[in-house]
C-alpha cells in the first residue's frame, strides 16, 4: 500500500514524531486565537518556505496533497467578496491552508513505523483500565493487510456483476462485498483463535 | 476478543476499500460515496461499541497517513481543514446509529436501521460537520448549515441503502449480525 511519506528523505524525518505532532497542536490550535491578515499571509509564506526548503521534488510532492483545498479556498473567498467581508474571506483561506499545509508536512515527514510508536506511547497510559495495546496493534496490522484484499475482491465483483449486466452495478453491489468483509472476519477470527489467540502471544 | 478485532478491523478496511473502489460511488446526480454509508453498516452491523471502535481505527491509521479515504485521501491535514468536523463525528455517528439497533429489538430490521442511520448517519454527523464547518470558516452554524443542504437527498438515499443492506445482511448472516446478538461475557 502506498503511503502519504515523502519520497524525500529530509532533516525533519529524524525528529521524533512525538515533537512534531505535539507541536503541530500547538500552532493548529494558536492560529485560531489571531485574527490578523498580514500575520496570517506572513505565516503562510513561511509554511510555504518550509514546503520549498528539501527541493523541488518535495515542494511537488506536497502541492498534489494540498490540491483538495482549492474548491474550498474558491468558494470561501467568492462567498465573501459578495457579503463584501474580502478581508476575513482572506484570512479565513489564509489561516486554512496553513493548518492543513503544516498537518501533511507532519504526516510527510513522519513514517508509519514512527507514528506507531507515538499511539503505542500514547495508548499505555490506558493499560491501567484493561486496554490491551497489543490488540491494537494487530488490529492496525489486519487494516493494513486487508484493505488491499479487500478492494481486489470489489474489483472482482464489478467484473463479475459486467460480465452479465450491460447496466451499472451502482449500490447492489455492496451487499455481497460486505458478506464477503464478514466471511473474511470470521475466517481471520478462527485463523487467529487457532494460533493460540491474543492471550497467547501476551504471555511469550 | 478474536472475533471482535477481526470484525473491527475488517470493517474499518471495508469502509476504506467502499472509498478506494471508484465503481462503488453511487451515481443519482448527486454528489455520494459509498463511504459514509460504510459508516452507517459500522453501526447498523457491529453495534455501537464495535461500530465506534472501527471507526476510530479506520481515522487512527488516516491520522498516520495511510491513504484509505475516498479518493486515497489521507493524513493529518484532512482533520483540520473545513470537512475535519465530519470526521469526528464519525465515531459518534457509528455509535449512536448501533446503540439505536442495540436497544430497540422490537421492530424490523429495515425500518430500525433507516431510522438509527438518520439518527446516528444524517443528524449527528452534520451537527460535527457543520460545527467543524462553522469554527474553520468562521461562520455561525446556521450559515455552515446551508452550505449541506445539497448533501441532504444524498444522505437520504444512503440511509435507505444502509436500512435495505442491513435487512440483506439479518437474512444472508444472521450470526454476524453483531448488533442483534444476545450479549454474552467475553
Amino acid at each position: 500500500m502506498i503511503s502519504l511519506t515523502s519520497p524525500v528523505e529530509t532533516r525533519a524525518h529524524h525528529w521524533p514524531a512525538g515533537l512534531k505532532l505535539g507541536l503541530l497542536s500547538l500552532v493548529s490550535f494558536g492560529l485560531f486565537f489571531v485574527d490578523s491578515i498580514i500575520f496570517h499571509g506572513l505565516f503562510l509564506l513561511f509554511v510555504v518556505v518550509l514546503y520549498a526548503l528539501p527541493g523541488a521534488l518535495f515542494f511537488k510532492n506536497g502541492w498534489k496533497h494540498l490540491k483538495i483545498l482549492w474548491p474550498f479556498a474558491f468558494i470561501i473567498v467568492l462567498w465573501h467578496l459578495i457579503t463584501g467581508e474580502a478581508e476575513l474571506g482572506l484570512t479565513v483561506v489564509f489561516r486554512m491552508i496553513s493548518a492543513v499545509g503544516l498537518a501533511n508536512l507532519v504526516t510527510m515527514t513522519t513514517r508509519l513505523s514512527d507514528m506507531i510508536d507515538v499511539v503505542h506511547w500514547l495508548t499505555c497510559p490506558l493499560q491501567r483500565l484493561g486496554f490491551k495495546p497489543r490488540a491494537l496493534e494487530l488490529a492496525i496490522a489486519l487494516v493494513i493487510r486487508m484493505t488491499p484484499v479487500l478492494i481486489s475482491k470489489g474489483q472482482n465483483l464489478t467484473l463479475a456483476w459486467r460480465a452479465r449486466s450491460n447496466r451499472r452495478s451502482g449500490w447492489r453491489i455492496i451487499l455481497p462485498f460486505t458478506v464477503l468483509a464478514l466471511d473474511d472476519a470470521d475466517h481471520v477470527a478462527e485463523a487467529l483463535k487457532a494460533r493460540g489467540g491474543l492471550t497467547n502471544q501476551e504471555r511469550k | 476478543m478474536e472475533k471482535n478485532i477481526a470484525y473491527i478491523a475488517l470493517f474499518a478496511a471495508l469502509v476504506a476499500a467502499l472509498g478506494l473502489i471508484p465503481k462503488l460511488t453511487l451515481g443519482f446526480g448527486v454528489p455520494i460515496t459509498a463511504q459514509s454509508l460504510g459508516i452507517m453498516l459500522c453501526g447498523t452491523i457491529l453495534g455501537a461499541k464495535r461500530g465506534a471502535l472501527a471507526v476510530l481505527l479506520l481515522l487512527l491509521l488516516v491520522a498516520m497517513g495511510l491513504p484509505l479515504l475516498a479518493g486515497g485521501r489521507g493524513g493529518l491535514g484532512l482533520f483540520f481543514g473545513v470537512t475535519g468536523g465530519f470526521l469526528i463525528g464519525w465515531p459518534i455517528a457509528a455509535y449512536v446509529t448501533g446503540l439505536i439497533v442495540e436497544k430497540w429489538r422490537t421492530g424490523s430490521i429495515v425500518l430500525v436501521s433507516v431510522i438509527a442511520s438518520i439518527i446516528g448517519g444524517i443528524f449527528v454527523t452534520y451537527l460535527f460537520g457543520i460545527v467543524g464547518m462553522a469554527i474553520v470558516l468562521e461562520k455561525t452554524f446556521l450559515e455552515s448549515a446551508a452550505l449541506m443542504i445539497a448533501f441532504i437527498p444524498g444522505g437520504i438515499v444512503k440511509v435507505i441503502i444502509a436500512g435495505l443492506l442491513t435487512g440483506a445482511i439479518a437474512k444472508a448472516r444472521p450470526a454476524s449480525l453483531l448488533s442483534r446478538q444476545i450479549k454474552t461475557k467475553p
